[in-house]
């Protein structure tokens, strides 16, 4: 239960800044100012409207400061949760609250990163974990390969299954224009990749790139009067196991369990229910337990599950229709991407990849490694 | 007038360098807590035991990372006998050889110069 009320808040502007490398000089608050002045004008809504702003980055310490600067906006209401990549999922539920209480009606969520002009190493503040550090693991690839290790352990999970995810995102992101992956990509070609952290190959980690946006959250009455078919937020849930995967109590099984529980019961759907599935992508692993987690297979099944091109194109589930962060985009912190996605699928925007007939859209963030998992059911009117 | 405790890590650290696994022991709770911290996560309390590990665990997971310059190496989190986690390697034997439920015990790492010792295990057969 977290109070808030089903189809209460949508999301009515989405908007990606300029992706992939951008160009020189540009700054992660230019990408979110940028992804804010699109997502205003794909609602028809203005700066003036804006008063509550949410923002996150691994690249500014005080980003929600910095943008309210930069936009030239004083917010009654602002918010910087900052856990990794499943902020922005964590953001809505907090926009939607803050909306339901009066603390602001029109809510923007913005992110911005340049980590492929100036290099991972630049672009995180290094942490020293004494009781991990000193064994170099290749965060976080590392710590998502021991979580594949398990699993591949106690459900004869393969590489060739995990590689089918990343073939699967490959085949989706041929379908999106604005796509960082460009060729195709096979199971032989993922597996003889150059080995990052076993099992993973380069292919089965997601993309190092830049890129932004925002999303705008406003009440269901407001949502109504504005340019585009709102996105109602029909359930949320969030939740954390850990900070380090060596507190991670079982790399099998993750929050995205208690997320999905929480939004799924405010939602009042399920998983059958679902028509587009978006979830952070970041390493091959996460698709496959956050299927499982979700409730779109059993415990232990995702990896057959996701076999034989059932979440590609024209398969049985539509997962990552984008091509996720493994072919599509990843700056660092992509769960706003999800959001985006979500929201342009349930309008009708995509295109050649777009989901027939798509109601009701899930996007599922994951911080950390395996950390913070959040989940947002979003759905069209007709579902409210 | 102030307090000045050890911190968990001065005293984790310590035992370290005696050759030693330190974890602790949360009494009210029944169960090992690691990494060491001032509160138990398990109960709220402060208080915490400190105790010594056999050093016998079992590897609960394992990758083998490649970095673009120098050799592959182990990455392993090991499941110690006492009831706790932690992050470590396991050599002896070649990073890809390190299964998944392999028994190892124990041995301190002192890498020497400014860097404190820490815990690496080898196959319990190992000599």
């Amino acid at each position: 239960m977290n109070g808030l009320k089903r189809g209460g808040a949508a999301i009515v502007g989405v908007a990606e800044s300029d992706l992939g490398q951008v160009a020189d000089g540009f700054s992660p608050i230019d990408l979110m100012a940028q992804g804010v002045g699109r997502a205003l004008a794909d609602c028809g809504l203005a700066l003036r409207d804006v008063d509550g702003l949410f923002a996150a980055t691994a690249q500014s310490r005080l980003s929600v400061l910095a943008l309210a600067e930069y936009l030239g906006i004083d917010p009654p209401c602002i918010g910087s949760t900052i856990v990794g990549g499943s902020s922005f999922e964590y953001h809505v539920a907090h926009a939607a609250a803050a909306i339901a209480l009066g603390m602001c009606n029109v809510a923007v969520i913005a992110y911005g990163s340049t980590q492929r002009s100036i290099g991972r190493r630049q672009a995180s503040m290094r942490e020293i974990n004494p009781y991990e550090t000193p064994f170099k693991p290749f965060m976080p690839s590392s710590a998502y390969a021991l979580a594949a290790s398990r699993h591949m352990h106690a459900f004869g999970t393969t590489r060739e299954q995990l590689a089918a995810v990343a073939v699967a995102a490959r085949e989706w992101a041929l379908l999106n224009p604005v796509a960082w992956e460009k060729k195709p990509l096979t199971i032989e070609g993922v597996l003889s990749s150059r080995m990052v952290s076993y099992p993973f190959t380069v292919r089965d980690c997601c993309l190092v790139t830049d890129g932004g946006g925002a999303v705008v959250v406003t009440s269901a009455e407001r949502a109504r009067t504005l340019k585009k078919p709102p996105a109602y937020v029909l359930g949320c849930g969030q939740s954390i196991t850990h900070s380090a995967i060596s507190s991670m109590p079982d790399l099998t099984t993750t929050a995205a369990v208690a997320s999905g529980k929480q939004a799924y019961a405010m939602a009042k759907l399920g998983p059958a229910d679902v028509d587009a599935v978006e979830l952070y992508d970041a390493f091959t692993i996460n698709t496959i337990l956050f299927l499982e987690d979700l409730g779109f297979c059993p415990k232990g099944e995702g990896g057959r599950f996701v076999k034989g091109g059932s979440i590609a194109p024209k398969g049985k589930l539509a997962v990552n229709t984008n091509g996720g962060g493994l072919s599509y985009c990843h700056p660092g912190m992509y769960g706003l991407f999800l959001l985006i996605e979500a929201v342009r699928q349930l309008r009708g925007e995509c295109g050649a990849r777009q989901v027939k007939d798509c109601e009701v859209a899930i996007a599922h963030g994951n911080g950390g490694v395996l950390s913070s998992q959040a989940t947002v059911i979003l759905g069209t009117q007709a579902t409210v | 007038m102030q307090t000045q405790n050890p911190s968990p890590l001065k005293t984790y650290l310590d035992h370290l360098e005696r050759g030693e696994l330190a974890y602790q022991f949360s009494p009210q709770a029944g169960r090992a807590v690691f990494y060491p911290r001032v509160l138990c996560p398990f109960t709220g309390s402060d208080r915490l035991e400190w105790r010594v590990s056999t050093g016998a665990g079992t590897v609960y997971a394992t990758t083998t990372v490649h970095p673009t310059e120098g050799a592959p190496y182990n990455v392993a989190l090991i499941d110690c006998d006492e009831g706790f986690r932690l992050m470590s390697r396991v050599e002896e034997v070649a990073p890809e050889a390190v299964k998944i439920g392999m028994r190892v015990r124990l041995r301190v790492h002192r890498p020497g110069g400014d860097e404190p010792p820490c815990p690496v295990f080898v196959p319990e057969g190992a000599r």
